[in-house]
Order: C-alpha cells, then sequence, then structure tokens
C-alpha cells in the first residue's frame, strides 16, 4: 500500500482549547507523555510497596508508628499482618508488571517515537490512541481502588452493597494471589480467606480493561508501522527502535486477548457461580462446596488450564515488557559509540526469533504444576534456545562498542547499564529454564532475582537510558547530567546489591512470597543477607527521588536543548525540539539513508542523517547495511 | 568515566562471582537417590552462566575502558556494519552449548520424573489444606481406606474425609508429620482439599504441586544413611498463612515403618510426637 493514499486519513489540525490539547488529546506526542506520568505515577506506588516489604522482611516484630497510622487494620500496632503483606505482594506486582513495564517502554516511548521515527504525522488511528491511554488509566483507577475496598469499611462498605462476592473478609488492603493470582485461590472468592473479596474483583476487572486499552494500543502500532513509513524508509531503513516496538505490539495483539478471555472466566467463576478454574469436591474453611450459601457447589473446572491461559499471556508478557528496551538500547548505544548498530539485520532477525519463540516457553512456569511431565521436555529445550537470539543481541552490543569511540552521557550509562544487568539477570534462565533444576529452584528467590534483574530492572534502565536521552526531544529542554549520572552510579551499583544476594537465598531454598522466615531453620542462616538486601534497596529507593526532581525540574528550568543535541542520526532529531504538532510543520521528510550510520569515512560529520542527500554511504544500493 | 564504569562493573562481577564460589549460602544437604544427579547438573550450569558472565562483563568492561571518546577532531569509530561470520560463529556456539545443556537437563528430568514407583513402595496419601498437611497411612493391611469429601469434618478432626464405615480405613492413620522410610522407594500421593500447594523439602530438590481436583503421584527414595527431620514448607502461595504452612519429614529406619504400620492410630501419633523429638534438624 502507498504511503500517499494514506496522508489524508490521520491528518488533523493542532487543538486549540488546553483540554483538547493536554486532557483529551489525539496527538501521539501528548499521549506518550500521558503514558509515561501514568508509569511514573504507578512505579512510585509499586516502589513504596516494595519498601514496606522490605521492611517486614528484614526487621520482623518492630513496631513502626508511621505503619500503624497509615494503614490501621493491615499494621496493627505497626506490625504488619501476613494478609496485609501478601496484598502489598499482588499489588506489587500488578502495578509493575501492567501499569509500569506495559506502559511506558511501548505506550510511552513507542508512541512518541514511532511515528516521527518513521516519518509519520501521527499514529493511524489517533482517537483509538486516545482510547487507549484512558482505558488503561481506568484499569488503573479501579487496581488502586482494590486496595481500599476490603473490609466492608469506606470504600469497602460501598461495594459491599454490590453483592456478596463483592464482600471483603477481615481487614486487609488488596486482594491476595500474587500477580498471576491462581486459582482456585483467586476464583473462590471470600471463603478462601482474607484478600479473596471485593479487591480480588477489582484486580481481575482491572487486569481485562487493561487488556482492552493494550490491545487497542497494539493495532495502532502495527497499522501505523506497516503503513505510514515516509518515502524512503523502507523496513530495513528503520530504527532497531521500531522494530522492538513493531514486534512488542504483535505480540501484545497475540497474548492480551488469552489474558481477556481468562480473566473473564475468572470473574464468571467468582461472581456468577461457574466452575471454569473450581473442580469439584472443594472443603475450604470448613466449608464444603455447595452446602452453604457462602459456598456455592463449583465442580468440573480446572486449576490448571487458567495457569496455561495465564502464562500464555504471561511468558509473551515478559518480552513485551524488555523488547522495548533492547530497542532503545541498540539505539542509544550506536549513537554514543558513534558507531553502526553491528549486525543490524541479525539483530532485527534476533527480535523477531525471540517474540516468536516467546509464544512457545509458557510451560516453563509449569513444571512443577502438574502437567504432563512429558511436556516439561519440549518446554524446557525451547526455552533454553531463546537464550539463543538474546545471546546474539549481547554479541552485536559489544560487536558495537568495540571500536567505538564513546561519548558517556547518562543515556549512555543506563544503556550500558542495560547491557550488564540483560546479561546478568538472562543468564540464570539457563538454570531456571531447565525442568529438572526447576524442581529446586522453582518459587525461590533466585527466581525472583531473575525475573527482577532481567524484565525489571534491565527494562528499567532501558527506560532510564530512553528518558536522558529523548528528553531534549519531548521538552526542549536537557536533563541535568550530573544529577543524572549520581543516579547511574547509585542505582547501578544498587540494584546489584538487591539482587545478586536474593540468588544464593533462592539456592538455600528460601521460598517467594512468605511474609516471614521466622518458621524455618533452614532459613535462619540467610538473615544477615535478607537485612543488606533491605538496606541496598532503601538506598536505591531514595535514589530515584533524584530522578523525580531531575524531570520534572527539567521540563521547566533545563538547559534549552537544540534539534539534535545528540548529534544523532535518525528523523526524531530532524525535527524542532518538541516537534510541531503534526512532527514534520507539513513536509514529511524522504529518508535516503540506514539509521545509524556513524563515523561514514569521507563525510564531514562523524554521523550522518538518514535525510541526508548529499551523503554517500559505502554498500547502499547494493547490500543495505551490510560491509564486511 | 568509562575507566570508572569499566572498574565498577569488573567489581561486581567479582563480588558476585564470588558469593557463588564461597558457598557460604548454599544448598543443604542431598538426601535423595537422585537428588546429586540435579546437584551436578547445576553445577555444569552454573558454571557456564558463571563463565558466561564473567566474559560477558569483562568484555563490557574492556569496551568502556578502551574505546572512549578522545575529543580529538578527525579521530572516528571504526566503520563497520558487522560481519556474517561471527554472527554465524557465535549463534552456532551459543545454540550447541544452550541446546546440550537441555538436553543433558532432561536426562536428569526423565531420571526424576518419567517413571512410576517400583513395586513395593512405601506409599502415603498426602492431603494439603490451608494451612495445614495431613499424612495418610494405609496401616497394617496396606490398603487405604475410602476417602470422600463430603466426610471431611475438620472440627472433628477427620481432616481427610476418611470413611470409618470401610474396613480398609479401620487401621489407617493420619498424621501431620510425615513419616518415611529410609533406603526404599516412596510414593506420595498428592491432594489438596481447597487451593493449590506445593510440597517442598529442600533437601530431596524437588517441588511439586498439590492441585485440587487431581492426584499427583511422584516417587523417590532416600538414601540409606540419611535418617533424620527434615523440615517440610509450602512453596505455592495458598493464602494468608502460607508462610506457617510448615511440617517436617521424618527418615527412619524401615523396622520403625514397620512398627508404626502395626499401630492403631493413637498409638501411631504418640509415637510420631517421639520421633519428632528424638531427631534433631540437619546442621547443614
Amino acid at each position: 500500500m502507498s504511503v500517499e493514499t494514506h496522508e489524508g486519513v490521520h491528518r488533523h489540525p493542532a487543538p486549540t482549547g488546553f483540554i483538547r490539547k493536554y486532557i483529551f488529546s489525539i496527538d501521539h506526542k501528548v499521549i506518550g507523555i500521558q503514558y509515561i506520568m501514568l508509569a511514573l505515577a504507578a512505579v512510585i506506588v509499586g516502589m513504596l510497596m516494595s519498601l514496606l516489604m522490605r521492611m517486614n522482611l528484614s526487621w520482623p516484630g518492630t513496631s513502626w508508628p508511621i505503619l500503624a497510622t497509615l494503614f490501621p487494620t493491615g499494621a496493627p500496632g505497626g506490625q504488619m499482618t501476613p494478609e496485609f503483606y501478601l496484598s502489598l505482594v499482588t499489588m506489587h506486582g500488578t502495578i509493575m508488571v501492567f501499569f509500569v513495564l506495559t506502559t511506558a517502554p511501548q505506550g510511552g516511548f513507542g508512541n512518541y517515537f514511532l511515528p516521527i521515527q518513521i516519518g509519520a504525522e501521527d499514529m493511524a488511528f489517533p482517537y483509538l490512541n486516545m482510547l487507549s491511554f484512558w482505558v488503561t488509566l481506568v484499569g488503573f483507577i479501579v487496581i488502586l481502588l482494590a486496595i481500599f475496598v476490603e473490609g466492608n469499611q469506606g470504600l469497602g462498605e460501598w461495594f459491599a452493597a454490590l453483592g456478596p462476592s463483592f464482600r471483603g473478609g477481615s481487614g486487609t488492603v488488596g486482594p491476595i494471589g500474587g500477580w498471576t493470582g491462581y486459582a482456585p485461590l483467586s476464583a473462590l472468592g471470600r471463603v478462601a480467606g482474607p484478600g479473596q473479596g471485593a479487591g480480588m474483583n477489582l484486580w481481575v476487572i482491572s487486569i481485562a480493561i487493561f487488556c482492552v486499552g493494550s490491545l487497542l494500543g497494539a493495532l495502532n502500532f502495527i497499522t501505523t508501522l506497516l503503513n505510514m513509513r515516509t518515502k524512503g524508509m523502507s523496513l530495513m531503513r528503520m530504527p532497531l527502535t521500531c522494530w522492538a516496538w513493531f514486534t512488542t505490539a504483535v505480540l501484545a495483539l497475540l497474548s492480551f486477548p488469552v489474558l481477556l478471555g481468562g480473566g473473564i472466566l475468572l470473574l464468571l467463576d467468582r461472581i456468577a457461580g461457574t466452575s471454569f478454574f473450581i473442580p469439584g469436591g472443594l472443603y475450604v474453611s470448613g466449608l464444603l462446596s455447595g452446602s452453604n450459601p457462602n459456598f456455592p457447589l463449583h465442580t468440573g473446572g480446572s486449576p490448571i488450564l487458567w495457569q496455561h491461559l495465564f502464562w500464555f499471556f504471561g511468558h509473551p508478557e515478559v518480552y513485551i515488557a524488555i523488547l522495548p528496551g533492547m530497542g532503545a538500547t541498540s539505539h542509544i548505544l550506536a549513537t554514543f559509540a558513534r558507531k553502526p548498530v553491528f549486525g543490524y539485520r541479525a539483530m532485527v532477525f534476533a527480535i523477531f526469533a525471540i517474540g516468536l519463540l516467546g509464544f512457545f516457553v509458557w510451560g516453563h512456569h509449569m513444571f512443577i504444576s502438574g502437567m504432563s511431565p512429558y511436556s516439561a521436555i519440549a518446554f524446557s529445550i525451547l526455552t533454553l534456545s531463546i537464550g539463543v537470539p538474546s545471546a546474539v543481541k549481547t554479541f552485536n552490543w559489544l560487536g558495537t562498542l568495540w571500536g567505538a569511540r564513546i561519548r558517556f552521557t547518562t543515556a549512555m550509562l543506563f544503556a550500558l547499564g542495560f547491557v550488564s544487568l540483560f546479561v546478568a539477570g538472562g543468564i540464570t534462565g539457563l538454570i531456571l529454564g531447565q525442568s529438572s533444576l526447576d524442581l529446586a529452584m522453582h518459587d525461590t528467590y533466585i527466581v525472583t532475582a531473575h525475573f527482577h534483574l532481567v524484565m525489571g530492572v534491565a527494562s528499567i534502565f532501558g527506560m532510564f537510558a530512553a528518558t536522558y536521552f529523548w528528553f531534549p526531544k519531548m521538552f526542549g529542554r536537557s536533563m541535568n547530567e550530573k544529577i543524572g549520572k549520581l543516579h547511574f552510579w547509585i542505582t547501578f551499583v544498587g540494584v546489584y546489591a538487591i539482587f545478586v544476594p536474593m540468588h544464593v537465598m533462592g539456592i538455600q531454598g528460601m521460598p517467594r512470597r512468605y511474609s516471614s522466615f521466622g518458621e524455618y531453620e533452614f532459613l535462619a542462616s540467610l538473615h544477615p543477607l535478607v537485612v543488606f538486601v533491605s538496606v541496598a534497596a532503601i538506598i536505591t529507593i531514595a535514589v530515584q527521588f533524584l530522578f523525580y526532581f531531575n524531570v520534572f525540574w527539567s521540563i521547566f528550568k533545563g538547559e534549552k536543548a537544540g534539534d539534535n543535541p545528540w548529534e544523532a542520526t535518525t528523523l526524531e532529531w530532524n525535527t524542532t525540539s518538541p516537534p510541531p504538532h503534526d512532527n514534520f510543520a507539513g513536509v514529511l521528510p524522504t529518508v535516503y539513508h540506514g539509521p545509524y550510520e556513524f563515523a561514514v569515512p569521507g563525510a564531514p560529520n562523524d554521523y550522518v542523517m538518514q535525510t541526508d542527500l548529499e551523503a554517500e554511504v559505502p554498500g547502499e544500493n547494493g547490500h543495505n547495511g551490510h560491509k564486511h | 568515566m568509562g575507566r570508572v564504569l569499566a572498574v565498577i562493573i569488573w567489581i561486581i562481577t567479582l563480588l558476585s562471582v564470588g558469593l557463588f564460589i564461597s558457598r557460604k549460602w548454599w544448598f543443604p544437604e542431598a538426601i535423595s537417590e537422585h537428588a546429586p544427579a540435579l546437584d551436578r547438573q547445576f553445577l555444569i550450569t552454573i558454571l557456564v552462566v558463571g563463565i558466561s558472565f564473567t566474559a560477558a562483563q569483562v568484555a563490557l568492561g574492556w569496551a568502556v575502558w578502551k574505546f572512549r571518546d578522545t575529543g580529538k577532531p578527525g579521530d572516528r569509530a571504526v566503520y563497520s556494519h558487522g560481519s556474517n561470520r561471527l554472527e554465524v560463529l557465535w549463534t552456532v556456539i551459543t545454540a550447541v552449548i544452550f541446546i546440550a545443556l537441555a538436553v543433558m537437563g532432561q536426562s536428569v528430568w526423565a531420571a526424576l520424573r518419567l517413571h512410576d514407583a517400583p513395586p513395593g513402595s512405601y506409599t502415603v496419601e498426602v492431603v494439603a489444606q490451608q494451612f495445614q498437611w495431613n499424612f495418610h497411612y494405609a496401616g497394617a493391611d496396606k490398603k487405604f481406606g475410602r476417602t470422600d469429601p463430603s466426610l471431611i469434618d475438620d472440627g472433628a478432626l477427620n481432616f481427610i474425609g476418611l470413611d470409618q464405615e470401610d474396613a480398609a480405613a479401620r487401621d489407617d492413620a493420619v498424621t501431620a508429620a510425615l513419616v518415611i522410610p529410609a533406603g526404599r522407594p516412596v510414593e506420595l500421593r498428592l491432594r489438596s482439599k481447597d487451593v493449590i500447594h506445593n510440597i517442598w523439602v529442600p533437601q530431596l530438590r524437588f517441588k511439586q504441586d498439590l492441585v485440587p481436583g487431581m492426584e499427583i503421584k511422584v516417587n523417590f527414595q532416600i538414601q540409606p544413611d540419611k535418617i533424620g527431620k527434615y523440615e517440610l514448607a509450602c512453596a505455592e502461595l495458598c493464602g494468608q498463612l502460607h508462610f506457617k504452612m510448615k511440617s517436617y519429614m521424618l527418615v527412619v529406619p524401615e523396622d520403625e515403618i514397620n512398627a508404626l504400620q502395626a499401630m492403631p492410630q493413637d498409638q501411631f501419633q504418640a509415637r510420631v510426637k517421639e520421633l519428632l523429638d528424638k531427631y534433631p534438624l540437619p546442621t547443614k
């Protein structure tokens, strides 16, 4: 389909009123910033929750007066109840995975920069784009409500009027189920104990809403990228960021519907008395299924079905979280290495391979679930195979740095940090992906360490790099580099200090999702490590406020930035900072070169912009981007 | 700045690897016949992991140390878009190593999970509930009495719904601790009354979910000299008091098992209490 026929479809005049400009905006740039702001709000909530959890684990029995004030039912007398702790586990995971790791990388930076990097004026469906953000925001509000509706007091009283399944248990602060919400615990309702009342309903509803928002976004990304590239922007001239966002959108399009379906079934089990995930003959909290109006008759459901549906989504979700970080890292590494990306084609194939294989490995979360031990063999081998394209990406990042002339900006430091952390977190997948070793490692702290490093921290480092890198483009002002570098050094050392010790905790057998380890002798010797991790976490969390300060201060007071402060090559640097409403002031750019033409021999500067008509780049017109 | 980053990356690498090599915090002693094979596979894997991790971090540190922007005019990076030969080389090498690890791991998996319990195994039914373990023994007739969820009555201590009308049930015993023989195959039949639980004895090196509506069988054999008491935990989030869902696994000599099998339930339970006091927990 030609580019020209689509130009008129998305053209819309610049809005004038405040509300259409900043609130209900259909401009992908504003929507992108809205997503980023949502993530910045959500990540504070999730981070403070992790702080509370660390306090509880490291100093058990200590009374914290502030907790008694803030959470009279969750922490009576300043000491957390186990159900309060578990609801923190659940909310921390859910908020971080859905509302941070899925919003900022894709909805945030992807929304802002994908159209600009391919030379489009906006997303293909601007109204759909607006809708996807507002749907996501509703999902976030609902998940926050889930914290407050338990216990039949305050908001909970109002929700309790909706029906028995909305009535809370005994004063927790939220749902209990972890971010995975395994049935039947999550399906039974309040008969299964605290944290299974109204909050759990809202948890399921929030996730279902989130799925809808992500689906709308994914459609938009795919259509935009395929149909709206400007003249000369062939697929193999796209920045690697665009490949990453595109693949992420395809993963989202194929995986979120499965979770949406699963979530609806789970909600029906909870409020409509169905039995998709609840088998017959259960005896819960002293009641036999069907013997009591509080526990209706269930029969015929499969708990493992929920796990298949959840992880069919849940594993691609891991890549949804990290692929955009990989894209940003490749982009930023090349820019500050002043060197073309090593093996551009291999990088594209690796992204595809990771995306494709990502759909065939979900069973590695279920080796010990009771699923057939024969299927574990297939899942295990496929899982270790996915390490190959991941390793290829790492080799190519190192190849990009080899022979470079590195400029150590804050953005570059975070991109380098991404590479280091991606290796550190990803490599332990070789352990956990083996079904035999998983028998010992499953649901211990080594799993916590693995996924936090790779999908949590590495992804966030990708987003930090993206923030420092693109901030001048988004706001026309630069972030403070001194504060930025301080933020990097402490965060980089801090996250290693937090997550490396967790590996050996897991090897010794420490289970996840325990509100206290005091019951077990075999865990006693780990206590010094638990305290060490908490201290590192407190320091690392505190330093993040430097970042918040830097962002909000720099929006208003940062040093003014030019159009291309980093001497970069791609289209976003070919327009003003910030770009005008239609991105390129009425004239779409034409692309003549690949995305990463740095250090081109004979060129006057050490970078050749994609739009540079004059420059001659060796190897072009022939075998684009492949010289030996 | 590049040198500072390089040194920090190398120090982090050194400390991280050191933490693993020191083995100050590590697996408890393996006590089942198959656990040492799993430990061996773990060691091989973590060797590959450690070498790859170190190599990548050292290389990354070296790159940021060596390839700084000097600021000299005209001093440019090497112009290269990559090398197909290198791509093929490192793709093939990593594929061979990773797939080899996966296949080796599968032989351990097959040994642990792909065979039924041999005849003559000592069988225990495990029935988990929020937040308690129930272990059901067949007694002298070696037949498990009938159980039915509608007969469960936690108040009357009939936790598993044992049908007292059934002749096979009369000599059965139900305890809160798991007692198994050393040096003889053991089969556990795992069930749950309410939500998913997971049985976890670190010394056995395996976990297995107990899924309501399913009966899942696992079998293993304890090494003859590993008599003692081991902590048994729940490793799947099962609700409010998940962290307290604790029991013990007692590994006793065969003749102790024979003696227990002949006892009526109350004596069986009393003897288990004595054994729990008798054996200390392992020190490592």
